[in-house]
């Protein structure tokens, strides 16, 4: 091979991908700056408070004051710990968290792998995450972030079952596992009205809230819950460790957002389709319907009460999981015999 | 061509020296870490064959669930595994024995796919360009299969009322929580108003 061919078909391609793959972490990691941020701004303003306003104007620089404050500080490994799983489970955790963002269409062609699985992939990937929570639990050699690891696990997996079932009944609707077919899917004459809340809004708001307690946010908080346990399964880390767990849970935060904007609220197309939105670019439709979906997570914090622990499992098993078996069995009939079944 | 090459030599080293560790390994929560290691590097072999469906279905079942409950009953057990490891020598015959039967069986099936007649071109028969992976698999799955596919689908049912019969206990003396009546408690049952004069308390 010589070295010019070498160049067009491994090198410049792998330039290209590498450069793709920064810029989107780069930006990324910016937002997740940003939505931590007005996170603790809108739990403020419900509460009437002012929330973070001290570092750079209305507190914009928060985020960034706060990485450095926990990079700057002396990481702690417990004596007991085993120390090569307890430093390996928070990268896990914010690596995957990272990782499923190469899948997702941020517009028309802007994906930084469009791969023909793309929604198996990134449940694959959710799935993936709860070792990150199971590994930094037990290395702690701790009976409370051990307890508080068992805990969230079981949370995960109950609400995994139920968001299964809910991508189900997507995919049976679009016929597709590619993320940009899911969307385009959804592309019709009706602008907003055509995606796919609305025909399968039960499904959504089952979406919405296994969401909430696959991320482990409020009201199923119940890893952290600060006023009865201590911080869960991350108690024993501080400093950098403990810094990639919040990276990594804001990370899948955004990427639940963005999940959601995909399956169900049409990802990059215009709520109505004809020119003043049109021309709007996707990619900002796009970040407005993931930043909705955001607030409606921030709200969520802000608003309801935290769940208890045997409230949590019989919401998922006995409620959500009959509710979502229904719908894929019911939708599947509709579609089979309404002729809507897409070929 | 090479970078494909590449990538198989690394998944596959890596699921051999991690399958490896899985037995080596001294801590059994380090071995069901390496297990996973090797079933990640095995769904890139199976990338690598273009078959990504599965690939991801091996995820998503064998490491987000399978070894979840692996990992959650090897936490929980509270063996001295240093007392287990003794006269752990007087196993080596036995173990040896099943691991050679088993490399015989799958030299013989190996051995067997290269020599029977038309098995080469099954070995190689490509994936038409115009499904993909996931239809493909539908489609043999749910018309030729369908028998067998909803037959494992009884079995597996089977498996999981067996378990739950096995660990259903009903206990007496157990204090449940019923959320009906949690949920039909209304403001009138649940508080009462007072009226509290200074320094008078609720007395009398």
């Amino acid at each position: 091979m010589t070295l010019p061919e070498f160049w067009t078909s491994y090198l410049w391609p792998l330039i290209i991908m590498v450069a793709q793959s920064v810029l989107l972490l780069v930006i990324l990691l910016v937002a997740v700056a940003y939505i931590l941020l007005a996170d603790r701004k809108i739990w403020a303003a419900v509460q009437i408070r002012r929330g973070p306003n001290v570092v750079g104007p209305w507190g914009l620089l928060q985020s960034f004051a706060d990485l450095l404050k926990f990079v700057f500080k002396e990481p702690v490994i417990p004596a007991g710990a085993n120390k090569g799983v307890f430093l390996l489970a928070p990268l896990v955790s914010c690596v995957l968290a990272l990782a499923a963002w190469a899948v997702i269409p941020v517009n028309a062609k802007w994906v930084i792998a469009d791969i023909n699985v793309g929604i198996l992939y990134i449940f694959a990937i959710s799935s993936l995450s709860v070792y990150g929570i199971i590994m930094a639990g037990w290395a702690s050699n701790s009976k409370y972030p051990f307890l508080a690891a068992l805990r969230s696990a079981a949370q995960m997996v109950s609400y995994e079952v139920s968001i299964g079932f809910v991508i189900i009944t997507v995919l049976l609707c679009a016929g597709s596992l590619n993320l940009s077919a899911i969307v385009e899917a959804q592309n019709g004459k009706w602008g907003l009205l055509n995606w796919y809340w609305l025909p399968l809004l039960p499904m959504f708001v089952v979406f919405y809230v296994s969401a909430l307690a696959e991320t482990n946010r409020p009201p199923f908080d119940l890893v952290e819950a600060e006023s009865e346990l201590v911080a869960g399964f991350m108690v024993e880390y501080g400093s950098t460790p403990y810094l990639l767990f919040m990276l990594g849970e804001y990370v899948a935060i955004s990427t639940m957002c963005a999940m959601g904007t995909i399956l169900f609220l049409g990802g990059w197309l215009p709520p109505v389709p004809f020119p003043p939105f049109t021309w709007v670019p996707g990619v900002i439709w796009f970040t407005l319907k993931a930043l909705f979906l955001f607030f409606l997570f921030a709200m969520a914090k802000a608003i309801v009460p935290r769940y208890r622990y045997d409230q949590l499992m019989r919401l998922g098993w006995k409620v959500f999981l009959p509710l979502s078996l229904a719908m894929v069995a019911i939708v599947a009939t509709v579609l089979q015999f309404t002729g809507l079944a897409p070929k | 061509m090479i970078l494909s090459a590449l990538f198989f030599y690394l998944f596959a080293s890596i699921c051999v020296a991690s399958a490896f560790m899985v037995i080596a390994a001294r801590n059994p929560v380090h071995s069901v870490l390496y297990l996973i290691l090797a079933f990640v590097n095995a769904a890139g072999l199976f990338l690598l064959l273009g078959a990504e469906f599965l690939a991801m279905i091996l995820v998503v079942v064998y490491v987000g669930a399978v070894a979840v409950l692996f990992l959650f009953v090897v936490m929980m057990l509270d063996v001295d595994f240093a007392e287990l490891r003794q006269g752990f020598l007087q196993y080596l015959p036995i173990g040896g024995l099943v691991g050679i039967v088993f490399l015989a069986e799958i030299l013989l099936v190996v051995g067997a796919w290269n020599i029977g007649p038309g098995i080469p071109n099954l070995v190689a028969a490509p994936i038409p360009a115009s499904v993909t992976n996931t239809e493909a698999i539908g489609l043999v799955l749910y018309t030729r299969y369908l028998y067998f596919f909803q037959a494992a689908g009884l079995v597996l049912l089977v498996a999981m009322v067996g378990a739950i019969v096995l660990t259903l206990r009903h206990k007496e003396n157990v204090k449940r929580q019923v959320i009906a009546n949690q949920i039909a408690r209304s403001k009138a049952t649940a508080i009462e108003i007072r009226n509290v004069r200074p320094g008078q308390g609720l007395q009398g």
